[in-house]
């Protein structure tokens, strides 16, 4: 009896040398670490330093790396001399109704696109194509002198409306839409279910991995944007979290550099927390298509 | 509606075979496995259905406008019209903060070609791309590398060598500005190890500017382009690495003659995601050479400098910033059809 569980454990669990050479190994791991310093340690540098107390260094050759009087200091500091919460809300505003418009607007254009001929489908794939030709930065001009004539400079719906649906979310929800075989729509046709009921309850479950790479997707951009919400957003109640920040370390504001670095860490957490639980989908998201630097 | 299907079903086109039963000698597979489903399907269909058959059949020919609606009017107004409005713009000396604008004909293109500034800010957002680019396709491809082997542990290194991207371009810009500072991490590491005497002035000197930025966007896209190639690597055969091994090749040998060509798609795709990518740097300059874009704006890139002479409230020329525009996007444009041409030529 207790043979056969050791039997069984040893294949379940290989070993180090069945994963190839010790040496090789070594050098993988020793790879990895140091590539994890690079990649981390920034960001956790940023983290330690947010957590110094009042008296310590936090640059300079007095500076430690790690906290040796670790305090909440700096986080309770930025709430209390910095509107953060204002920019949170303001950040999360625009998060929210740009996942929202895209949602609804990209999977009913996907569902339609993914169907076969109907007049003037073919014109509709021109002007999606089109829009993703031009780079942002080289029609904003434009776009502000749009936000400008609707009023809504120095408005957060302003900072939502140009982005309220885009043509790449649209073409992966019909990808996503065109994987659900014809014959199961046709036979929940001929059970009656009409147009709207085969979207909502055959192609938008059947397509709940798009959507929620979408959903990741629009959230990343609405969240870290910059230059959009600083050509748009003029004064400090209508901050977005990154304008708030970028505007909290110009140094004419003097303000403590551990406050700098605990509201970086604070507009990190969201989006932490998210690829935490749908880790899975982020990695998704980059494949299909999203151009990013 | 639940009616009206059926009795149009009844006018489908007469069946060319002989309906179910086994499929004919020579007919294209199916796409789908054949299923109880589907055989219950042909039982009522009379044939297979053509190709606009099916729902299509009863849609209005304005509903599917009706669905697609608020799509095309969003990229029509926010991606279609603003460039053709740029366009025009560049033709106008148009203010940002509105006002009569009137047409002036080629002067913002004849002051453009004779704006030093302006070719500075080209200089520098082409130079970012020919460093950028090459690195950006060869680092996350040895990242991609190191972490496509299923040692234990290799999922918190991936997730950790992702987390650069999660975060904003201000907050690692916020990162990066204190470490590079003169009395910043990299410094003090410097001069405690006596590598240097002075700080090395990473942030007030233009060309070192321009260098650090290019590698936090470098140090930002690692994870996500590493992702991007871990995919591409699962379609490398693994028998061409065994065979190359058994044959005595190293890891290196065996990562520029089989891995490298293996994924020279991707790699492609990559170079120009990341060509247009560098024309389009802001917030790095933004964040570490400062709001001005380094000292005395040398190190504006062209989004940089569109925004500094377009939508400045006071000083701002809408029209001379559209035309910047339009280089811009010429230039994007280029870099597309080179990028289209070599990786025509490459599969040829």
């Amino acid at each position: 009896m207790t043979t056969t569980a050791v039997v069984k454990r040893r294949r379940l669990m290989p070993r180090w040398r069945d994963y190839g050479r010790p040496r090789e190994l070594i050098v993988r791991y020793l790879l990895l670490l140091f590539v994890l310093g690079i990649t981390v340690g920034p960001l956790l540098w940023q983290l330690l330093s947010s957590l110094k107390g009042a008296g310590e260094d936090v640059f300079g050759a007095g500076a430690s790396l790690f906290p040796q009087d670790p305090s909440l200091r700096a986080y309770r500091q930025v709430f209390d001399q910095v509107p953060v919460w204002t920019y949170i809300r303001n950040s999360f505003f625009v998060a929210v109704i740009s996942i929202t418009s895209q949602l609804v607007f990209s999977t009913m254009a996907g569902y339609m696109l993914s169907k076969p001929a109907w007049k003037g489908r073919k014109l509709v794939w021109v002007l999606l194509m089109a829009s993703m030709m031009f780079p942002f930065e080289s029609i904003m001009v434009s776009l502000f002198l749009s936000i400008r004539d609707l009023g809504l400079v120095d408005n957060l719906v302003g900072v939502w409306l140009p982005g309220f649906v885009a043509a790449i979310n649209v073409l992966i929800m019909r990808a996503a839409f065109l994987a659900v075989p014809r014959e199961i729509e046709d036979a929940a046709m001929l059970d009656g279910a009409g147009e709207w009921k085969r979207f909502r309850y055959l192609y938008l479950p059947s397509a709940y991995g798009a959507i929620l790479v979408v959903t990741i997707n629009t959230f990343i951009s609405a969240w870290d944007d910059f230059l959009w919400p600083l050509i748009v957003l003029r004064s400090e109640e209508h901050f977005t979290l990154t304008l708030g920040l970028a505007r909290l370390s110009s140094s004419s504001f003097g303000y403590d550099q551990r406050m700098v670095m605990a509201g970086s860490v604070i507009s990190v957490i969201p989006v932490l927390i998210l690829f935490v639980i749908t880790q899975r989908w982020f990695y998704r998201g980059v494949s299909s298509g999203a151009v990013k630097l | 509606m639940a009616v009206r299907p059926l009795r149009t079903l009844d006018k489908a086109p007469a069946p060319t075979s002989p309906g179910a039963g086994a499929p004919r000698p020579g007919a294209s597979p199916s796409p789908h496995p054949p299923g109880p489903l589907r055989r219950a399907l042909r039982s009522v269909t009379p044939g297979p259905a053509p190709d606009a058959g099916g729902a299509a059949l009863y849609r209005k020919w304005w509903l599917p406008w009706l669905w697609m609606a608020p799509a095309v009017v969003g990229v029509t107004v926010f991606g279609v019209w603003p460039f053709l409005n740029t366009l025009i713009l560049s033709f106008t000396d148009a203010k940002p903060l509105g006002g009569a604008a009137g047409f002036v004909g080629l002067d913002n293109y004849t002051r453009m070609f004779g704006d030093s500034d302006f070719w500075l800010a080209t200089r520098n957002s082409l130079l970012y791309a020919v460093i950028v680019v090459p690195l950006m396709v060869l680092l996350p491809l040895m990242l991609a590398v190191l972490v496509e082997k299923n040692l234990p542990g290799i999922g918190f290194f991936r997730s950790a060598f992702y987390t650069p991207v999660l975060a904003s371009s201000v907050v690692v810009g916020l990162s990066w500005q204190w470490l590079l500072s003169d009395q910043g991490l990299v410094n003090t590491w410097l001069q405690k190890g006596h590598l240097i005497k002075e700080a090395i002035p990473f942030l007030s000197d233009s060309w070192l500017i321009l260098l650090s930025a290019m590698g936090l966007t470098i140090w930002k896209g690692l994870g996500w382009y590493m992702i991007f190639y871990l995919a591409a690597l699962g379609n490398v055969p693994k028998e061409l690495h065994e065979a190359a091994a058994v044959d005595g090749a190293g890891s290196i040998r065996r990562f520029w003659h089989i891995t490298m060509p293996g994924v020279r798609t991707s790699m492609m795709l990559v170079g120009t995601l990341t060509g247009i990518g560098s024309l389009r740097i802001f917030t790095e300059i933004y964040m570490l050479g400062g709001s001005t874009g380094g000292p005395g704006g040398a190190d504006r890139t062209l989004p940089f400098y569109i925004r500094d002479v377009g939508l400045d409230p006071l000083t701002g020329n809408a029209g001379y910033g559209a035309a910047v525009s339009v280089a811009l996007f010429a230039l994007t444009l280029g870099l597309t059809l080179l990028a289209q041409r070599l990786t025509k030529e490459d599969e040829a």
